[in-house]
């Protein structure tokens, strides 16, 4: 059996005709190419498949692409500028060396994006909490929430600094 | 292009580059998602490939019927190990029969199933969804027999056979060193402490499973194997072997890897039987691993068992050590490093940093109806050291001794030593970085925290080394059939002044772009953003080893500072001809450019006569700048060496332990990029922490895995693994090119005996010990409980 679905995805919008039981992230994946989102499971408990729905955080490989017709997906590669920059995110993980092969790293992007969007007070003991959401087999997951941390502090230091210029 | 970085002072190095924690080359990509993993590759055509696999722990197979799969909509092909008849893997040792019985590893398994998730055919499907409908419709007539599912089952008197040509189930037996009057010693010993240790079966994990894509290139006329493994020759070899094809006809591309971890460095029956398929369609097939087989029928790890005694006198001496060490090695041997690498490795190194006079040890290597084993980071390390740092924690509470002070008089001071083992130690901080750790906890005050009769807390430490680049020398006392060792690397520069190298080695998370970038950037003068590393094809690359045993920045990164220095001398030549100087006149200055005196020419100029207008080269050189060098560790290789401090606190309701703070002191040498060394040893802790409180693959007694899943196979996350504070020592080593000693495992090695002795400590005044790992909770709570 085939189905007609419409995905957002990145903002861009796709129509696929596609098995009930294609998953969203091989749909991701196999059928838009967005590479960047991974599976490491398959059954929810690492993380690595972890894109925004709707801002919040979802495993791409417990969902069916059919599930989530009308959201707005995001996935890793929105996070950088079309010219490749990275974002401030993006950035804190490379200085604090937060990853190492790479692989459980959109995931953990976009875990933090989701998180940071909806707690932007959180602090380091949250987000060590939130971080073990997913897994990751090569830092220890200290410099990820160093990463996410610092990133965080920076994101309120600069509401801050825009507010004090606004209010004087 | 990037500016040299500000370096931090204590770290002995001889450029701007080395040493300095500078961006990493491969972050970029990985951080925007535009790595390139295995599974992200589409060929044109591409099928999917699944495997039947084994539902029985030992089982005669009397037939495969793959009809019905066959008849699956969108199943192009299935094949039995009859339709495909490959040849098997088989791995050797050197040694006589009674230390090694070599084992064929079938490519798919035909009379006999040794394991569960044992591959027994393969089916190929236009998606992957068809091929798994595809996979339930195999039916296999299986006769069970009676299943081997530990290694005192395996060496039990009648024990059926797992394979018929092992006797008792043993594949590898050695007896090595006995020093001559050893039982005296024991006899006549002051105090003989035992360690009786039972250590988990665990799975190296990395977060991407195994994978392949092959596909057979007519232009070329290749077979093209892009596959993630730490180990691409190797690969090759065995598949050309296996296929019936010359090694010229196969190609081994390794794209972004990730993890690897040792699992990787072996070649695995699923990339050949995928690249057989491949090859027999003459269409492109790609096999991922689901986490279910990754958990259940990959290259496992770990499960060893130790007997040990030693003999101390009553001023706290050991005198001796006598220990039996057998490894449960699982269905098969694994190629190239057979099924001797863990009983070799504990074996040869169990002596470790202690000054041991007497020493003797037999290691065996047993075969069980369990998945089979590869190396994993650390290798047996993780394992004897916690057994030898158990001793030593018990012959101080017998001896009445504090026992660090008794790790003080026992630790190798004096080098090069030569320890009872044969094997020349090279110069260490192993005093030092015990001193260092014990003072740090001292410092943040956690010795009277410990002593707070409101809580259960307890110190633990390990004080250990581990030898990193073994050379060939060194491979070649294992006796394998196949000695690694030496790396090979070749250096071009273009015209614009900027050099791309290659390397046999094989970086997935090591930061080998980066690392190896700052070695030639230095030796040449020139940015680290302007060395480009080659890794990871066989078309490209001339015969390597890969990633493995910590070797990549010792022989690799020697390999690639060897072929810079050629090409410096190449640069010097070219340079002192066209401004007509004497050659031991010129100089890199580096800054991209040769100087003589007070003029320069750019690497870009010198390039420029090189291959644009070479009838201006001296006489005797020819066109082009490229070099080649080689290099291998001679003697015994080099030893990174470490002290890890952790402390504990022990929950009397639940039994649960949590880590209150993990002190690590490390010595790799000239740390290449500090944050990357930090790195490997936090992420090598966390694995080492995995193993002796989370991880372990279970099976029941029909030989069922029992933790399928991550539901049963419990990874730990950022809930339970702590932050480590890291402090380098820095004990240069003197015959790499760099200085730098490997980095790769020693947080893996460390961690199980730190923490071990730790929850050993909390307990101290329950009369309870406890030395098996993952240590069990319910026996912490029974211990509390009574207490």
């Amino acid at each position: 059996m085939i189905q007609l679905i419409e995905l957002t995805v990145n903002g861009e919008r796709h129509d696929l005709a596609i098995e009930p039981r294609r998953t969203l992230v091989d749909v991701l994946r196999h059928d838009l190419g967005l590479t960047g989102t991974h599976v490491g499971c398959e059954h929810g408990i690492c993380g690595a498949c972890t894109v925004l729905v709707d801002g919040a955080p979802a495993r791409a490989c417990l969902l069916f692409a059919a599930q989530v017709e009308g959201a707005e997906i995001r996935t890793v590669e929105s996070l950088a500028e079309p010219d490749g920059t990275l974002n401030d995110l993006q950035r804190c993980f490379s200085e604090h060396h937060g990853l190492q092969c790479g692989f459980c790293t959109p995931g953990m992007l976009m875990l933090a994006e989701g998180y940071l969007a909806e707690e932007p007070e959180a602090t380091k003991e949250e987000i060590r909490e939130v971080v073990a959401s997913n897994l990751c087999r090569c830092t220890g997951y200290q410099t990820i929430v160093e990463a996410i941390d610092d990133c965080a502090s920076r994101r309120r230091a600069a509401f801050q600094d825009q507010l004090d210029r606004s209010t004087a | 292009m990037a500016e040299p970085p500000q370096r931090s002072p204590h770290l002995r190095r001889d450029g701007a580059w080395v040493g300095a924690s500078v961006p990493r080359r491969e972050d970029p990509r990985l951080l925007a998602g535009r790595g390139r993993f295995v599974d992200d590759i589409v060929l044109p055509g591409m099928l999917h490939a699944q495997f039947v696999r084994s539902t029985e722990a030992h089982a005669e197979i009397l037939s495969v019927d793959l009809s019905e799969v066959r008849a699956v909509p969108g199943v192009v092909a299935a094949y039995s190990a009859a339709d495909l008849n490959l040849r098997g893997v088989t791995a050797l040792l050197d040694r006589p029969p009674h230390e090694f019985v070599p084992t064929a590893m079938p490519v798919l398994a035909h009379d006999r199933a040794r394991y569960v998730g044992e591959p027994v055919a393969i089916v190929v499907a236009r998606d992957p969804y068809a091929v798994e409908d595809g996979v339930e419709a195999a039916i296999v007539e299986y006769a069970p027999l009676q299943p081997v599912v530990s290694d005192t089952a395996a060496l039990a008197e009648g024990a059926p056979l797992v394979h018929a040509e092992a006797p008792r189930n043993t594949l590898v037996d050695v007896s090595l060193f006995a020093t001559e009057g050893i039982d005296a010693i024991f006899d006549e010993a002051h105090t003989v402490v035992e360690v009786h240790t039972k250590t988990g079966r665990q799975n190296a994990l990395p977060l991407e499973t195994r994978g392949v894509v092959a596909d057979w290139d007519d232009r070329d006329e290749q077979l093209r194997v892009q596959t993630c493994s730490q180990v691409p020759h190797q690969v090759r070899t065995v598949l050309a072997r296996c296929v019936g094809l010359d090694e010229k006809q196969v190609r081994v591309i390794v794209p972004d890897m990730g993890g690897g971890f040792g699992q990787k460095c072996v070649v695995g029956r699923e990339e050949i039987a995928a690249a057989a398929a491949a090859l027999r369609l003459r269409r492109p097939v790609k096999w991922i691993e689901d986490r279910r087989d990754a958990l259940t029928a990959a290259f496992l790890a770990r499960e060893q068992r130790y007997a040990v005694r030693a003999a101390f006198s009553a001023e706290g001496e050991i005198l001796a050590l006598d220990a039996d060490v057998v490894c449960d090695m699982g269905a098969y041997s694994c190629y190239p490093f057979t099924a001797g690498i863990e009983p070799l490795m504990a074996s040869a190194e169990m002596p470790g940093v202690y000054k041991i006079p007497a020493y003797r040890v037999r290691g065996r290597a047993v075969t069980t109806n369990k998945a089979p084993t590869a190396p994993y980071r650390g290798v047996s390390r993780p394992q004897y050291v916690m057994v030898v740092e158990r001793v030593f924690e018990k012959a101080a509470r017998a001896l009445g001794l504090d026992a660090v002070e008794l790790r003080r008089r026992n630790v190798i001071t004096v080098f090069p030593y030569k320890g009872v083992n044969d094997i020349t130690y090279d110069p260490g901080s192993y005093l030092e970085s015990l001193d260092l750790c014990e003072q740090t906890l001292r410092d943040e005050g956690w010795f009277s925290r410990r002593s707070d009769e409101n809580r259960v807390i307890g110190i633990g430490f390990s004080c250990f080394s581990e030898r990193t680049g073994y050379g060939s020398g060194a491979f070649a006392q294992r006796r394998m059939e196949v000695v690694p060792g030496f790396d090979i690397s070749e250096i071009r520069m273009d015209l614009n002044g900027t050099v791309s190298v290659t390397t046999g080695t094989l970086s997935h998370g090591q930061s080998h772009e980066t690392t190896m970038a700052q070695i030639v950037a230095d030796r040449l003068g020139i940015p680290y953003d302007r060395v480009k590393i080659v890794q990871g094809d066989t078309d490209r690359i001339t015969y390597g080893w890969g990633s493995f045993a910590s070797r990549s920045i010792t022989i690799g990164g020697s390999a690639v500072a060897a072929a810079s220095v050629k090409l410096g001398d190449q640069l010097r030549e070219i340079a002192a001809h066209l401004l007509e100087a004497d050659v031991d006149s010129a100089e890199l200055d580096g800054a991209g450019g040769v100087r003589v005196g007070d003029r320069s020419l750019s690497f870009a100029e010198i390039a420029d006569v090189a291959y644009l207008k070479a009838h201006l080269l001296p006489k005797g050189v020819g066109p082009g700048l490229s070099a080649t060098a080689s290099f291998d560790v001679g003697g015994d290789g080099t030893f990174s060496n470490a002290t890890h401090g952790v402390v504990v606190e022990l929950d009397p309701g639940t039994g649960g332990i949590e880590i209150l703070r993990y002190v690590c002191v490390e010595d790799c040498g000239v740390a290449i990029h500090p944050q990357v060394v930090e790195g490997q040893a936090r992420g090598g802790i966390a694995q080492g922490i995995a193993g002796a409180l989370f991880e372990q693959v279970t099976y029941d007694d029909a030989g069922q895995p029992l933790a399928p899943s991550f539901m049963e196979y419990k990874v730990p996350t950022a809930a339970e693994i702590p932050d480590v504070r890291i402090e380098h020592l820095e004990t240069p080593c003197a015959f790499t090119e760099s200085g730098a000693k490997g980095a790769g495992e020693g947080g893996t090695i460390g961690a199980p005996a730190a923490v071990l002795n730790a929850v050993n400590d909390a307990l101290r005044h329950t009369g309870v010990e406890l030395d098996d790992t993952p240590v069990p909770r319910e026996a912490i709570f029974r211990a509390l409980e009574k207490a």
